[in-house]
């Protein structure tokens, strides 16, 4: 076959078009839905130790949702945003990653911070807006964020912490740091500018990123396929920025535990940013504030039930006889009390001082803020019954 | 007549004139058969088919994009952005394209068919991402129409306007309100017009001017202020661009005083347009200097919502001061 030599491209003479479905992009999995390794698949190496630590943080995360969607319910929180059915995909990730790598989320990735070790009250006070919130109760409930432990703050506006993390990876390749970033999204944000610009520029600078896509069928109410794109899925537009790419299903940890662990060693080693694209469903509404049952049916919920990512772990562990069914609900049980717990006390923490209100607007406040605040205080002194939570303490008791 | 709130008055509006025109359409995220993250398009998909009222993808730069090209074809595009929050990422299609499309083609081409609906404004514990109030953004791109209703009534009669007028529009609608303001609506067709305000209550000693959901506060402040012998002449300014500078001046010199209540933070608010216009058109007749009530120069937050917000009390010590001056 000839050969265009400026562009190193093969001549065809007869007109061809190239069909999306020539790249139909296949998934890897590893754990079948029964908790047994699949045939011709290699089980990656995890001590128990590890598996267990996962299994936990999986537990955790169930009671976490369940107990703050019903919180949320009982009117005690404002709103809460759910990862039901999507716990392999962020804390399976998670753990095939070093400490000190950089976490970018997009806001349903609570998994991967408690696996960082973020704890039950710093959960709860985020949640509460309370004054130990490290966020100082300025962001709505689960935008969380903790420099501690390598989690990048979360903001609302979807998609933007895309680029912001090829940005991040850059600076940690010019450090030599030895570390990578990994990013989280949805197959919904994934439409968004950003997602495109972001990749393009993690593939042309060669930034040690790993794009983690959790493509879980829905954007609030707009199904993936045929309404948020048309094609295969997220996973060839990695192919498309000349990026390497891998699909798993994201409700199996080891799929997703094995794919991060090669991403990470593409990423760090060769500073090859990577995309994954996780196959899973959204088990819950997209929030509080949803209401699926507008949109969709019972049985495509029950069939995603089946597939349960927590469950088919479980089964996996019990065949190791790691862990029992017994110690597994005794675990539950242990965990829903601290949670119950953490939940009561952080409900009685107050809102932060309102002197709060000015600060981290810059790096310190300027006096226009100090004089508005000042304004704010008058005002507030005035009408204190108008103002429960802060007139109370707003001299004296005071920071 | 019947009994709507803004939601369902929106909802009308969208129907009547996606009835009146098959050149209609109605899109954004989730506005499809599921009808809108708040429902302000449910039904619409059922009655005018989903080629007519859809989702899109989740792409804000995208949607606008699209909704250009769609208005310059002809055809009514009346986009939704979820969150004014949200709309930030289309910012470059709305204030380069949509503004300018007439202006840079010598009217050779036109995208007056647009409308852009989005919820604006807090209240809602929804924090400083679903909060902003960003109409001052938009009002110093020439070209733009920006129009922001306070109850259900003004909301329909508005959104028939934007929709039909011939240039493109931007619908800011109060979703602090959505369901909390309820009113008679009359269920045929009729329309408002963009760029005249609305004397809510007429008064002699001091004109309080607010827009959208501020109104509702200008009204209760004007109340709590009454009861001290204070008569408020409270203005709805409906319309930010182009705004009815004649009826909030005619209004200052009758009182001489002028109260402007805004959501948004205090610096380059659109209150100080307003304050820095009718010291021209009024210098000699004002008896105080005119007052801003506005948010602070913070981003929106959630704990101290309460607080931050421009609420009633805030606005009838602004009234208390001025006439004290
Ligand atoms: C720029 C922007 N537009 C719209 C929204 C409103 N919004 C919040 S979540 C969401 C759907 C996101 O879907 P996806 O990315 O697939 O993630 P999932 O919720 O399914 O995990 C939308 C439209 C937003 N937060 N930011």
């Amino acid at each position: 076959m000839a050969k265009d030599k400026q562009h190193q491209l093969d001549i065809v003479t007869k007109p061809q078009f190239i069909d999306g479905s020539a790249l139909k992009i296949p998934m890897l999995q590893i754990l079948a839905e029964d908790g047994t390794i699949r045939k011709g698949a290699e089980q990656p190496e995890m001590d128990k130790e590890l598996a267990l630590k996962i299994f936990d943080t999986m537990q955790f995360i169930r009671i976490l949702d369940e107990r703050m969607i019903a919180a949320q319910r009982q009117g005690r929180i404002s709103f809460y945003l759910s990862s039901l059915g999507e716990e392999a995909a962020s804390i399976g990730s998670a753990a095939a990653l070093s400490d000190d790598d950089m976490i970018m989320g997009q806001y349903r990735e609570q998994g991967a911070l408690a696996f960082r070790g973020f704890t039950v009250e710093q959960f709860m006070n985020q949640l509460f807006s309370n004054e130990r919130d490290l966020g100082k109760g300025r962001q709505m409930p689960v935008h969380y964020g903790c420099a501690e432990l390598n989690f990048m703050t979360i903001a609302s506006p979807l998609a933007t912490q895309i680029p912001q993390a090829t940005g991040y990876a850059y600076g940690q390749k010019m450090d030599k740091s030895g570390n990578c970033t990994i990013c989280y999204f949805g197959e919904g944000a994934a439409s968004e500018g950003d997602f495109h610009a972001a990749l393009n520029m993690a593939a042309v600078y060669k930034v040690p990123a790993i794009f983690f896509c959790r493509n879980n069928g829905y954007a609030i109410s707009t199904p993936s396929q045929g309404e948020q794109y048309a094609g295969d899925g997220i996973a060839p537009r990695g192919v498309a920025y000349g990026m390497k790419t891998i699909r798993v299903d994201g409700n199996d940890l080891f799929a997703v535990y094995k794919a991060t662990q090669l991403a990470r060693q593409l990423a760090v080693e060769e500073n090859e940013p990577v995309l994954i694209e996780g196959m899973s469903y959204r088990m819950a509404g997209h929030s509080t504030s949803d209401d699926p049952t507008g949109y969709r049916t019972r049985e495509e919920e029950d069939a995603w039930r089946a597939k349960d990512p927590v469950v088919r772990f479980q089964k996996w562990l019990q065949n190791q006889a790691w862990i029992s069914e017994d110690e597994a609900q005794k675990n539950y049980d242990e965990k829903k009390a601290a949670v119950l717990a953490a939940l009561k006390s952080a409900e009685t923490v107050p809102v932060p001082h309102i002197d709060e209100i000015i600060e981290d607007v810059y790096d310190t406040p300027p006096k226009h803020l100090k004089k508005q605040l000042e304004a704010l205080k008058a005002h507030i002194r005035k009408y204190p019954e108008a103002y429960p939570k802060t007139a109370s303490r707003i001299d004296g008791g005071d920071k | 007549m019947a009994k709507m709130n803004l939601l369902q008055a929106i909802n009308n509006a969208l129907d009547i004139a996606m009835a009146k025109s098959d050149k209609v359409y109605s899109f954004g995220e989730d506005t499809g058969a599921f009808g809108g993250v708040f429902r302000a398009t449910s039904g619409l998909t059922e009655k005018y088919g989903r080629h007519r009222n859809f989702n899109t993808p989740l792409v804000e730069q995208g949607i606008l994009g699209f909704a250009n090209g769609l208005a310059s074809q002809g055809s009514y595009a009346v986009a939704e952005i979820q969150f004014g929050d949200y709309i930030f990422p289309a910012f470059d299609q709305i204030v380069n394209e949509s503004a300018k499309f007439r202006y840079r083609s010598g009217d050779e081409f036109n995208v007056g068919g647009l409308t852009i609906r989005t919820p604006y404004g807090g209240g809602i514990a929804g924090g400083h991402y679903h909060s902003q109030s960003p109409e001052a953004y938009f009002a110093h791109t020439p070209g733009l129409k920006i129009v922001m209703p306070r109850n259900p009534y003004m909301a329909k009669g508005l959104l028939l306007s934007a929709i039909f007028d011939k240039n493109p529009v931007l619908f800011m609608e109060p979703k602090r309100l959505y369901r909390a303001s309820v009113g008679e609506v009359p269920e045929e067709e009729y329309t408002l017009e963009l760029g005249k305000a609305d004397v809510v209550k007429e008064g002699k000693d001091i004109t309080v001017l607010a827009w959208g959901a501020q109104v509702e506060m200008a009204e209760k402040a004007a109340e709590m202020a009454a009861k001290d012998g204070i008569d408020c002449e409270v203005i709805d300014l409906v319309s930010i661009l182009p705004w009815d500078v004649e009826t909030v001046a005619e209004s200052v010199r009758k009182t001489g005083r002028l109260v402007i209540t805004q959501e948004a933070p205090i610096t380059g608010g659109f209150a100080s347009e307003v304050a820095a216009t009718i010291q021209d058109e009024c210098f000699l007749y004002l008896e105080s200097p005119i007052a801003r009530v506005c948010g602070l120069d913070t981003p929106y937050p959630l704990s101290h919502e309460k607080e931050y917000f421009v609420d009633h009390l805030k606005v009838y010590e602004a009234i208390k001061a001025s006439m004290t001056y």
